[in-house]
């Protein structure tokens, strides 16, 4: 109900370009739009102010000026920082809406603060050489031409991890999003060139200052990664790699190569550049610093918001993992004590956010909000406490999770409405 | 009539057939599309700074301790890593623990842990000097790389690193590191860590 005022003052001021997504401002969980009250008639006899379209808003569309939902800097550092360099900046995962991250909003990580690079298309190429029959050069154009595939995929940062100090969700948990991606298939343009018998590991390098390279295992190349250059539509952004960047889904962040210039093919683990912070002395967090595990958050309500009182709320979050797709979301409304079977809203991709959500009555009383879920393959997100049990350590705060973090995060509900994290 | 329809699919199925030769053709040249250029050694050889653990790939030149000292702090690295290599902005390139202490206990020091010398090498060459990346000349790469192994005690002072040499420097941390397991489609994070950590339970 409370979306159609909107949608018409939407109409009628024909800023249409800026697409479905017009909820999810930084807004008060009673009721995500503000005209949501009015009833219908009296926005008509009144009619909202307009919007002033320059020629600019005509030729690329603008959200409105109402909807205040942006990226923040992650961790503590600032982007851009004095020199103008750009480190880690995460997503409003609490105001997303369905699973699509906009563009605009996606989060973005660089290895150790970088410049934004300004690629040129018409010059970019993408080298591929290494044991391979006929090393390849392709040109932006070359790419275009071949089978192309369309795939909604997360990416995770594993800066991704929540703490007790994070007052929201786009703290713990805005270091993840998800997109359309469109490119071609490594696998495509590995037959082209023709994989030798002794490769096992690529090495996949980016075209920035630093010129970033990490080793993956050539299994990976030839089942589902893909070199990408549109997102969400449109040509992939330079945040995220324009004109082209590698996609390996379900793999941590840093793995997803920005303006991938260069793919070598080897036989042995490389240990270049980012493969270096990789490196771990037990098998086991190597493991699990490696795929992304299966995850999810609620982000309605989440830390931060506000409830207006006792009543019906749907809950909402987002749901994923790297092992494939979500089979299975539980929210508990009572601190993890009963699970309950959440709706998944829409198709559960591979290696994709997905929605769900659980209608809830909410009785007034102080509690405790929680989600877990369960991928294809049958792994099921853990509880902190479990993890810390799995490893002998005590549970306490200064638990740190081994690996990349994928614990359930607790939402505490205090009976005034107010919505805080359950780890502080 | 009928003749006609006949040799009109005729002619369709001879051109399909004629189509799917040459698509065989490319085939058995390996390429399906035949989309893409073949670069020149040359040209690969300029974008490969790929440094693998073989240093197959390393180019001709040689460096010295006492070069890469000079070059240390000529080229800005004591700016950001500290004069002597600890405490500056930038992370440290020695350790501040002695060498009888486990490896793993004396800080994530590149030229230190690196389970290669080449991975130090490939470091600096394609990352240093911050803004100025690319810039280093190989020998530049190979005396920093030897000064910054003989800082940490893995080297002599007396040594020369190059492309025969450098491959062959015994790193402190030997084959005390995790590889990566074999990854598979649909293969979990770590074999049996969810079962054991989060097990099936009966929903309520």
């Amino acid at each position: 109900m409370a979306k159609r005022p909107a949608r018409r003052e939407f109409l009628k001021s024909g800023a249409a370009l800026a697409g479905g997504l017009t909820l999810g401002a930084a807004a008060p969980a009673s009721g995500q739009t503000p005209a949501g009250q009015a009833p219908a008639s009296d926005q008509d006899h009144h009619g909202p102010s307009m919007i002033h379209e320059g020629k600019d808003l005509i030729a690329y569309g603008e959200r409105s000026p109402r909807v205040t939902s942006v990226r923040i800097a992650h961790g503590g550092r600032p982007s851009p920082d004095n020199w103008g360099l750009t480190f880690h900046v995460a997503a409003p995962i609490q105001d997303s809406v369905g699973i699509i991250t906009p563009s605009s909003l996606h989060y973005m990580g660089t290895t150790r603060g970088a410049f934004l690079p300004d690629v040129d298309p018409k010059e970019h190429r993408l080298m591929i050489h290494g044991l391979v029959d006929r090393p390849l050069t392709f040109t932006m154009d070359d790419l275009k031409r071949l089978p192309s595939v369309s795939r909604i995929h997360f990416i995770e940062c594993a800066g991704n991890r929540s703490s007790r100090r994070a007052k929201n969700a786009q703290e713990t948990h805005g270091m993840t999003s998800c997109a359309e991606w469109t490119g071609v298939l490594l696998s495509t343009l590995l037959k082209e060139c023709g994989l030798k018998g002794s490769a096992t590991w690529f090495v996949a390098e980016g075209s920035e200052e630093v010129k970033g390279a990490s080793s993956m295992p050539i299994a990976k190349a030839m089942d589902d990664a893909f070199v990408a250059y549109g997102m969400n539509g449109e040509a992939v952004r330079p945040q995220n790699g324009f004109p082209l960047r590698l996609m390996v889904p379900g793999f941590e962040g840093i793995f997803h190569t920005k303006w991938l210039r260069r793919i070598k093919v080897v036989d042995r683990y490389y240990m270049n550049y980012n493969d270096f912070g990789h490196l771990d002395r037990d098998a086991k967090t190597a493991a699990l610093s490696y795929q992304i595990g299966p995850k999810s958050v609620i982000t309605f309500p989440s830390a931060g918001q506000q409830l207006p009182g006792k009543g019906f709320y749907e809950i909402s979050g987002l749901a994923w993992s790297g092992g494939g797709a979500i089979k299975l979301i539980e929210v508990s409304t009572d601190g993890g004590k009963r699970w309950n079977k959440a709706e998944i809203k829409g198709t559960a991709h591979r290696m994709a956010h997905t929605r769900f959500g659980f209608q809830w009555n909410w009785d007034g009383q102080a509690t405790e909000l929680q989600s877990r879920c369960t991928d294809e393959i049958g792994q099921i997100q853990p509880s902190r406490e479990q993890i810390a049990k799995y490893w002998n350590q005590p549970y306490d705060q200064t638990f740190s999770v081994p690996g990349l973090d994928n614990s359930i995060q607790p939402w505490r509900i205090a009976s005034d409405g107010s919505v805080t994290n359950g780890f502080a | 009539m009928a003749s006609l329809r006949t040799l009109a699919i005729a002619l369709l199925l001879g051109a399909s057939v004629l189509a799917q030769s040459r698509l065989r053709e490319d085939a058995s040249s390996g390429q399906a599309y035949g989309i893409g250029r073949t670069p020149t050694a040359e040209e690969i050889k300029a974008w490969d700074i790929s440094i693998g653990p073989t240093g197959e790939e390393l180019p001709p030149g040689k460096g010295t301790v006492r070069e890469g000292a000079q070059l240390y702090r000529s080229k800005g690295c004591a700016g950001c890593h500290g004069a002597n290599a600890v405490d500056g902005k930038a992370p440290n390139l020695k350790s501040k623990a002695p060498a009888n202490v486990d490896v793993w206990a004396r800080g994530r020091i590149l030229p230190l842990r690196a389970p290669h010398a080449t991975t130090v090498w490939d470091y600096i060459n394609r990352g240093m000097p911050l803004n100025r990346e690319g810039t280093l000349t190989p020998d530049e790469v190979y005396s920093l790389t030897a000064y910054l192994l003989f800082i940490n005690d893995v080297i002599k002072e007396d040594e020369v690193l190059d492309a025969t040499t450098l491959p062959k420097v015994k790193m402190p941390i030997g084959n005390d590191y995790a590889s990566l397991p074999d990854w598979k489609p649909k293969t979990p994070r770590l074999k049996g860590y969810s079962a054991e950590v989060a097990p099936k339970q009966k929903q309520q």
